[in-house]
């Protein structure tokens, strides 16, 4: 009985060993597939779109602010701004999934790199899974940036240089072509977490931490998305619409629209604590009833 | 050290510093740095081309069956081991062209070195001429603006010229100077009272890549030499005419490149994202001069504080722009 017990016990003990080698083995796990967004979170942003100078709780610099009060969405009409895609640093929060792929070694079998591709304007990018160095300082920059994967556990971690100036918000947050970006991909299931980093020495006075929610579906497809610049708006040449310092017409709009103090609205590290709304008088703030268009508007329903 | 790839490369943050140091830089002035742990690095933009980069402006490489085309040759103290890399790259071909995009001696200080380690095929009359004018020699010729020319040999203020055999050769005052060369057409186009009155941009039609010089750089603000009739508005023009010249591959991104005179490879977003910043900030100081403030209060105002940080210290541009927009 007693030798009975003592190979119950290494039996278990084996199949302990086995478990864990076995979960040790399954660490890397795949995210290959065809992603769709679960918009529960920041639907608003992530739909339609912010309002116009709603910043609040984005860790904003000085530099950043003046920047973004300095953005005039008209920018979007210049032939050169028309077919930008939206850059790594924001294409998650953007209209769609990521498409996810794997590029194999034909000889080792090892994998080199992931490719993810998200539809608006063909957001594609390489995250280089083989441990190559990014490029040198003075190499070209690219919306998506220059990435490099590794696994932790069951986490892809990424990070990400070489990026253009672009943006963290479509409503005029920038991002400096010196911002960097670590995401992490979280999956659980047919789910996944994709959690990003943003750090830019200028344009942000903190990290930006966002998260967001996507569910793997089984529609394989992703239709193409050409673009061409046309002539929306004759202008003079070379004209770039944006607003004078202190000129921003929308400056006060949507603190007014949501009965918040402008402070709250122009953004800055403080915004996003819980203590920062205990400084003013809120007693007069409560917001008045939302009729069904403005409820539309504030949920993002049928924007695109 | 020729790399060919987009492998990194250390200390590149030191060498685009240094870089950024000579930019103000003129002929006979500059070259009191110790520049002697500076290592000459390159990069293969595409088609013929190649960039280079070193202590100064970037260097730009035309490679082919026709031989070497040069454009901008950095500090003097570098020709040799600028020559290293283009052998390096270039193997024998010879050097037949040197272009200076304009007169500063962060970009024609190796024209000298640079020219004479080439050769350049003369017949006629004009053989005699190169002789008498080398000694012998038959160098490479020397391409710029003819304003480019004039500033090299009487730099404003008194400076002292550089030896004559650093002077452009073959200059040309009017709107464009082309011809073909390496299956491809070479266009030098230039831009007038941009960072001088000698600004060319030299557009590899082929390679689809332009050198920019100093009129567009994207490592710091614009530098206006208001010595050499640089201003800010020629400035604008000047990045306008260049994005009339790159078109994007796709989605905004690649096709044309430029390689500015100093910073890092650039498409079209580059130079839109740099057109919109000089543009905004001259929109700005223009409207604080229209509400009278003097050149100190617009100054201490900070009209480009959002840029400051990607960009550094505004406070020569700024003073510049305001001058020109002033009319001072």
């Amino acid at each position: 009985m007693k030798r009975m017990s003592r190979s119950i016990g290494l039996a278990l003990l084996a199949v302990v060993v086995m478990l864990g080698g076995a979960t040790v083995a399954s660490a890397q796990q795949t995210l290959v597939g065809n992603w769709g967004p679960v918009t529960h979170e920041d639907q608003p942003e992530r739909g339609g779109g912010p309002p116009l100078a709603d910043w609040a709780g984005v860790p904003l610099s000085d530099e950043g602010r003046l920047r973004a009060l300095s953005w005039d969405a008209g920018i979007l009409t210049v032939p050169e701004h028309q077919c930008k895609p939206h850059p790594s640093t924001y294409g998650y929060r953007g209209i769609g999934g990521p498409r996810i792929g794997r590029i194999v070694d034909p000889d080792t079998f090892e994998v080199v790199a992931l490719t993810m591709h998200i539809r608006w304007m063909e957001q594609r990018r390489t995250i280089w899974m083989d441990g190559r160095a990014h490029p040198p300082e003075w190499a070209a920059h690219t919306w998506q940036g220059f990435s490099t994967g590794r696994w932790e556990g069951n986490t892809l971690v990424v990070d990400t240089t070489h990026l253009k100036t672009g943006w963290a918000r479509r409503n005029g947050v920038i991002l400096s072509d010196d911002a960097t970006m670590r995401e992490y991909f979280i999956r659980r299931g047919d789910m996944f977490t994709h959690i990003y980093v943003l750090n830019d020495p200028h344009y942000l006075a903190e990290p930006f931490v966002k998260s967001s929610g996507f569910r793997l579906q089984d529609n394989d497809n992703v239709a193409p998305y050409p673009c061409q610049a046309v002539e929306e708006v004759d202008r003079p040449r070379g004209a770039v619409p944006h607003y004078l310092p202190g000129a921003n017409p929308y400056r006060e709009e949507f603190a007014a629209k949501y009965h918040l103090p402008v402070e709250a609205a122009m953004g800055g590290p403080e915004t996003a604590l819980p203590e920062f709304i205990k400084q003013f008088d809120t007693s007069d703030t409560a917001l008045p009833p939302l009729d069904g268009q403005e409820l539309a508007d504030l949920l993002g329903f049928g924007a695109n | 050290m020729s790399t060919g790839t987009l492998a990194a490369r250390p200390g590149l943050r030191r060498l685009l510093a240094l870089a950024g140091v000579a930019t103000l830089g003129v002929a006979g002035v500059v070259a009191q740095q110790n520049r002697d742990d500076v290592v000459v690095e390159s990069l293969h933009v595409q088609g013929n081309v190649h960039m280079l980069v070193g202590a100064g402006g970037n260097v730009t490489l035309n490679v082919g069956d026709d031989g070497v085309m040069v454009v901008d040759t950095q500090f003097a103290d570098m020709a040799e081991r600028l020559i290293a890399e283009i052998r390096e790259i270039a193997g024998s071909r010879q050097i037949r062209y040197v272009v200076n995009t304009h007169a500063h001696g962060d970009h024609v200080g190796g024209n000298a070195a640079i020219s004479a380690a080439g050769a350049q095929i003369v017949a006629g009359n004009f053989a005699g001429q190169i002789n008498f004018r080398t000694g012998g020699g038959n160098p490479a010729f020397i391409i710029a603006h003819e304003n480019t020319l004039r500033w090299i040999q009487s730099p404003p203020g008194g400076g002292e010229a550089p030896p004559y055999e650093a002077w452009p050769t073959d200059v040309f005052f009017g709107r464009q100077k082309d011809f073909y060369f390496n299956g491809e057409a070479m266009l030098f186009l230039h831009q007038p009272n941009a960072h001088t009155d000698g600004d060319i941009f030299v557009h590899h039609r082929g390679s689809d890549v332009v050198s920019t010089g100093d009129a567009y750089v994207n490592s710091g603000f614009p530098n206006f030499d208001l010595s050499r009739g640089g201003s800010i508005q020629g400035y604008v023009n000047g990045l306008n005419n260049l994005l009339d010249i790159m078109v994007p591959f796709d989605k905004q991104e690649g096709g044309t490149y430029a390689i500015p005179g100093h910073g890092r490879l650039a498409d079209e977003a580059d130079v839109v994202e740099y057109r919109d910043m000089l543009t905004i900030v001259r929109d700005r100081i223009a409207a604080m001069i229209d509400d009278g403030l003097s050149e100190d209060e617009v100054v201490a105002a900070r009209p480009a504080l959002d840029y400051e940080g990607p960009y550094g210290n505004p406070e020569t541009f700024v003073r510049r722009a305001y001058a020109g927009l002033a009319g001072n």
